[in-house]
């Protein structure tokens, strides 16, 4: 049972990869022109190479690129390519690879991804179990409709707003960037606070709008949990509220939320993309937006191929690790 | 009049019918107001703040806004209905027939249902609108999200189809000698129609937001004045820097009130759907 879940999970993986490999292979392929193709022919031009040489320079591309061979061996050796996270040139910033553009800007957007992730759920969830609770002040209840307003519009029209409101109006926040133009990144603590005061717009509006998602989830399970036997039990036997709320009720209600985690995470990434190209924070989002507006397609495929894996892996990870987090599940602890 | 008293208890409901009921008004009589063809570049004089003549302001290409969000709004919703009615059409027929005659069909449909779930949509239609980028146009716009838009009703729809046809009346209706397609168009469609409802409502949901995320990023219809092109023309010419207040605000508004007004929709079918679950909000 076990090794045949295990089974299917990775199979499910290997088939999204796969799929999203075989997308990115012949979907160019498809388009009436390979836009591939132009845009070296276009390079070309604009470098100022006549006629001749351009025929020359796609024959060697052909050639290089192994274009010239069957359609069936170059998606083998694409496939191949993309096993081992090969995503080949940039179009627009030739001698270097996408592998390494992407390289450049990972760390910027990990980062605020795992920041934001970190504040929305912790507060989400904590937000969602008081709201659920029966003893909590009855205030809560009221933030409910608002929470689930605000997360039916995407995030980055929030960050719209708040980029009007909190940049433009009063000035308090920078309105794009990572950091001031013309500073020096080094490991100063002025850098660091530069680099934080123009994260806390991009994040605040991603966190404000997937803040609702966690809250409404957690208000769920919690009202799941608290019909249950053991909590009545708990609360006979006399234990003490913060007692009950953290270890019997938070506890057991946080469980699904790691699951609803693996759910949104694609929605999580694509929506930080926008909030990011946005607010022209240095991340991959950015760079998404700016090899869209240059054409740099193999950019743009080597880009969502490698957000896909990384969606699928994380996603894989959290679905073999959530058995773990089971306090049911867990063996051999006590008697 | 019986429906106007449903919509007394359905508060939701009522919210989401009113909102885009307006949202209808407003596209359509607005055209009386402003003439669409003041909603492209050079039809009036640039960068006016909101004034009798032009009560939304015109924006740095010369758009009159109001017209440019009467069109936007009438745009970037036909976009996604058209897309969500795609995706929910093809939708229902694979989830009936995954759910009906199940087998190595069922399989095959559930395997490309979840792989697809799995990868994020908006990353597979930028691949999709980058290979197209010149030539999209809102209906061809549509089309290419309308294929990334049946996988969540084919999963609804067969859970839905599995669920009733082990009910007692679909049993009767077999054993009374009503055929495969007697049972589906007299016994299951009448009894799926609010599911169909609340999943057209979430295929469109999805699908106007996918628009916009492709529009913010530069791959729409370039030419068009819908919603997230105004949005992206925003950011392209730096209306924040500039303090175009009204050119940011304007189509920001519209945005929010299209979500809104299918998210009370949504929750509103749901509860309709189901009277007895709780409610969520």
């Amino acid at each position: 049972m076990r090794a045949a879940y295990l089974l299917r999970r990775f199979g499910l993986l290997l088939a999204v990869v796969w799929t999203a490999a075989t997308l990115n292979f012949f979907l160019p392929r498809l388009s009436p022109r390979n836009p591939v193709r132009e845009r070296i022919i276009q390079m070309a031009t604009s470098g100022g190479y006549v006629e001749q040489g351009i025929d020359k320079m796609v024959k060697a591309y052909e050639a290089k690129f192994g274009l010239d061979q069957p359609l069936w061996k170059q998606y083998l050796r694409y496939l191949g390519d993309m096993a081992r996270l090969d995503l080949g040139y940039s179009l627009s910033a030739y001698p270097k690879r996408v592998i390494d553009l992407i390289a450049e800007v990972i760390g910027w957007s990990v980062g605020i991804a795992l920041f934001t992730l970190l504040v929305s759920f912790t507060l989400g969830s904590l937000l969602g179990a008081l709201i659920a609770w029966p003893k909590s002040p009855k205030f809560l209840q009221y933030l409910v409709a608002p929470l689930m307003t605000i997360s039916s519009v995407p995030a980055y029209i929030f960050g719209l707003v708040l980029v009007y409101f909190l940049a433009f109006r009063v000035k308090i926040f920078p309105m794009s960037g990572g950091f001031t133009l013309g500073t020096v990144p080094d490991n100063s603590l002025a850098y660091y606070m530069d680099v934080a005061k123009h994260a806390v717009l991009p994040a605040l509006s991603v966190i404000l709008v997937s803040l609702g998602g966690w809250a409404l989830g957690m208000r769920g399970m919690m009202v799941t949990v608290e019909g249950e036997d053991y909590m009545i039990l708990a609360e006979a036997k006399g234990l003490k509220d913060r007692r009950l709320f953290l270890k019997y009720a938070v506890r057991n209600a946080l469980l699904p939320q790691i699951t609803g985690l693996g759910l949104s995470l694609g929605y999580l990434v694509t929506g930080q993309i926008l909030v990011e190209s946005l607010f022209g924070f240095p991340g991959i989002g950015s760079l998404l937006n700016r090899s869209i507006f240059v054409y740099d397609y193999n950019a743009i495929l080597g880009i969502t191929f490698l957000l896909i894996l990384s969606i699928g892996v994380v996603t894989l990870i959290l679905d073999l690790i959530y058995p773990l987090l089971d306090p049911r599940i867990r063996t051999g602890e006590g008697k | 009049m019986r429906f106007f008293r449903y919509l007394r208890r359905n508060k939701r409901l009522a919210a989401g019918i009113f909102i885009l009921t307006f949202l209808f008004l407003f596209a359509t009589l607005g055209r009386l107001i402003a003439p669409p063809e003041r909603a492209y570049p050079l039809a009036v004089p640039p960068n006016k703040p909101p004034s009798p003549e032009y009560p939304f302001g015109t924006d740095s290409q010369g758009r009159d806004l109001l017209a440019t969000i009467v069109m936007g709004t009438y745009l970037t919703v036909r976009i996604g209905v058209l897309a969500g009615v795609i995706g929910l059409a093809v939708g229902t027929f694979l989830g009936f027939i995954s759910a009906y005659y199940g087998g190595v069909l069922d399989t095959i449909i559930r395997w490309v249902v979840d792989v697809l779930l799995t990868v994020p949509g908006l990353l597979v239609l930028v691949v999709i609108a980058a290979m197209l980028q010149r030539t999209l146009k809102p209906t061809s716009l549509s089309l290419i999200l309308a294929l990334l838009a049946w996988m969540g009703p084919t999963r609804t729809i067969r859970s839905q189809v599995l669920s009733l046809r082990e009910r007692a009346f679909v049993r009767v209706a077999k054993l009374s000698g009503e055929n495969n397609l007697e049972i589906i168009f007299k016994e299951l469609f009448p009894n799926l129609l609010p599911y169909l409802g609340a999943s057209l409502v979430g295929s469109v949901t999805g699908a106007i937001f996918a628009s916009l995320g492709l529009e913010q990023l530069g791959l729409g219809a370039m030419r068009e004045p819908t919603l997230g092109m105004t949005i992206y023309w925003v950011q392209y010419y730096g209306a924040f820097v500039r303090g175009l207040w009204w050119w940011i605000l304007e189509p920001v508004a519209v945005i929010v009130l299209i979500f809104m007004g299918l998210f009370f929709l949504s929750a509103g079918l749901d509860e309709f759907a189901n009277p007895r679950v709780r409610r969520v909000v």
